[in-house]
């Protein structure tokens, strides 16, 4: 039988996640339970060594590295000494050449396939799916990169969370880095707008992972069959999922617009696709696309852009891949006669590529016969506007 | 039976032709992008009209692109990235409604949101992201509207490169444009 892993996930390094995850095998041990640590990187933190104190260690292995010794996790070690639970940090950790494995967890699986339950430890920007959007918030890209299907994965998610002013106060303090690193860190990595963001990452992540695992979970056992059929359905209708076709060009804006407010109103999410036919973007295309990404940023919908010359290929495989419900796409472009006798028209090819999924044609109101604009038309009250 | 048949040919002619002519007249419907720029900034709640119609007037008279830009301040306490959503609403009302405007003096209209710490963080943004030929900015009337402030004016003028329409709106017109 597999063993059980819990992941404790952070904003960044000096959040806590070593501590915690000591602690909690600190109390695990004190309940008679057979604890170990199998790896573990205090970076000299006095406060982390403390908690560790008492705790067996299963000796490292030392590996020669291009004429450098270094201390890597033995496996093999812990899995001959087959604890009840195992402490192995920095689950991203990259192994050198010449182990087992390329990453450390995929020793950690080994671990688990042992039976052997685990703690580990992992910050969110070493998340795969997150990397990029962690990279052009923060500036800093990591190249220690964990698959999502890990921390999905796994039994149990733990977020440690510590606003970011607590975090710099804890750097400033020493307690993250020794005193020669706190001035860079400071200077780079370390700013408020980045700790901010990263720690509102976080926090979707678990939130995320949380709602999928409320949504794909067994549940308690049902009685009756309808209960049975309904347990089975619901985790398909629950979750909406909006997709919006977009292009680099202003008429774009007002399907984002509408697409926005349809997800408001549902309360999901929101993705904008644009399949970008396999060539050099123009000079305006360029500029369009940026607007596009500023507007996502501000009304918190996922941009993406997917090459393809095939756009309903391209949107049956994106849609399939967010779960998308929705599919909203602006009004089609004139088409001539002969196009429209040659060819069906894009809503109906994307209603046969998409079954099961509605697909909505965004109209130009302003076109709207008897509509009547309304410059001094205002939103309504109450929503906290900028000033 | 010719005449029957030549009945049928002209019908599917007539069909054929208004087919056509019906798809054309769609294709025609949008107005193009105008080669020139004018960005035309707003803040807040409202909107001046007499400020938006200045701005389409000028579009319209040199063919140019209207460019609304709602400009968000972002709180101190959240990160410059983050999502927008009340801010959001109240942007896209407002540019949903200068866009039915613009329909109706038939400019094109290309939106934008930007974003800053304050409202001339947020006019940076903008200077720094848009190409642009001309900006109108509708100044505060002194009654309480959202127009720009004699600080933020002076810092546009400044600060921008080219021409700067600031328009001051009566403020019985001004009034006539709150939100109700």
């Amino acid at each position: 039988m597999s063993g059980r892993l819990k992941v404790f996930l952070g904003m960044a390094a000096g959040v806590g996640k070593t501590y915690r995850m000591l602690q909690e095998g600190q109390a695990e041990a004190e309940t008679g339970r057979d604890v170990v640590i199998g790896y573990l990187e205090s970076h000299g933190r006095a406060e982390t060594v403390a908690q560790a104190a008492g705790l067996e260690v299963v000796p490292r292995r030392r590996v020669d590295h291009r004429g450098a010794l270094l201390e890597e996790m033995d496996v093999a070690a812990i899995v001959a000494r087959a604890p009840e639970l195992c402490l192995i940090d920095e689950l991203a950790h990259s192994n050198p050449p010449g182990l087992e494995h390329a990453k450390r967890y995929e020793d950690v699986a080994d671990v688990l396939a042992a039976g052997i339950d685990v703690y580990s430890t992992v910050n969110v920007q070493h998340l795969e799916s997150l990397n990029d959007q962690v990279a052009e918030l923060t500036t800093t890209r990591v190249r220690e990169t964990v698959p999502d299907e890990v921390l999905g994965d796994a039994d149990e998610l733990v977020l440690i969370d510590l606003t970011p002013e607590a975090l710099i106060e804890r750097l400033r303090a020493g307690k993250v880095y020794p005193a020669e690193r706190i001035e860079s860190a400071l200077n780079n990595f370390f700013k408020v707008e980045h700790l901010s963001a990263l720690r509102e990452v976080a926090l979707r992540q678990v939130a995320e992972e949380v709602e999928a695992r409320r949504v794909v979970g067994p549940g308690p056992p049902q009685r009756r069959d309808e209960e049975r059929l309904f347990a089975t359905a619901a985790p398909a209708a629950i979750g909406e999922r909006l997709l919006a076709l977009v292009e680099p060009t202003p008429a774009s804006q007002r399907v984002v617009r509408r697409a926005w407010r349809s997800a408001q109103r549902l309360g999901t999410d929101l993705d904008l696709l644009w399949v970008q036919p396999p060539r050099e973007l123009d000079d305006g295309e360029a500029a369009q696309l940026e607007a596009l990404r500023r507007l996502a940023v501000v009304l918190g919908a996922h941009l993406l852009v997917e090459q393809g010359d095939d756009l309903v290929a391209t949107v049956r495989r994106v849609a399939r891949e967010r779960g998308t419900t929705y599919v909203l796409i602006g009004e089609p472009s004139h088409r001539t006669a002969l196009q429209r006798l040659l060819r069906p028209s894009l809503p109906s090819r994307l209603l046969a590529a998409l079954p099961g999924i509605d697909v909505r044609i965004v109209a130009d109101r302003t076109r709207r016969e008897g509509a009547e604009p309304d410059a001094g038309a205002s939103p309504p009250r109450g929503e906290g506007g900028a000033r | 039976m010719i005449d029957l048949l030549v009945t049928l040919a002209l019908l599917a002619i007539g069909a054929t032709a208004a087919w056509i002519v019906r798809g054309r007249r769609a294709a025609r419907a949008l107005p193009a992008l105008g080669p020139g720029r004018v960005l035309f900034p707003f803040l807040g709640r409202e909107l001046s009209l007499p400020a938006l119609e200045a701005a389409l007037r000028l579009a319209r008279a040199e063919q140019a692109t209207l460019v609304p830009v709602y400009l968000a301040e972002v709180p101190l306490h959240l990160s410059l990235d983050c999502a927008l959503p009340r801010q959001s609403a109240v942007a896209l009302a407002l540019l949903d409604a200068v866009e039915q405007r613009a329909r109706r003096f038939g400019v094109p209209v290309d939106t934008r949101i930007e974003k800053g710490r304050d409202s001339r963080h947020a006019l940076r943004q903008m200077l720094r992201h848009e190409r642009y030929d001309r900006i109108v900015v509708a100044a505060e009337t002194g009654a309480g509207g959202d127009g720009f402030t004699p600080g933020e004016t002076a810092w546009l003028l400044a600060n921008a490169p080219g021409e700067i329409v600031v328009v001051r709106p009566d403020r019985n017109l001004h009034t006539a444009s709150r939100a109700a």
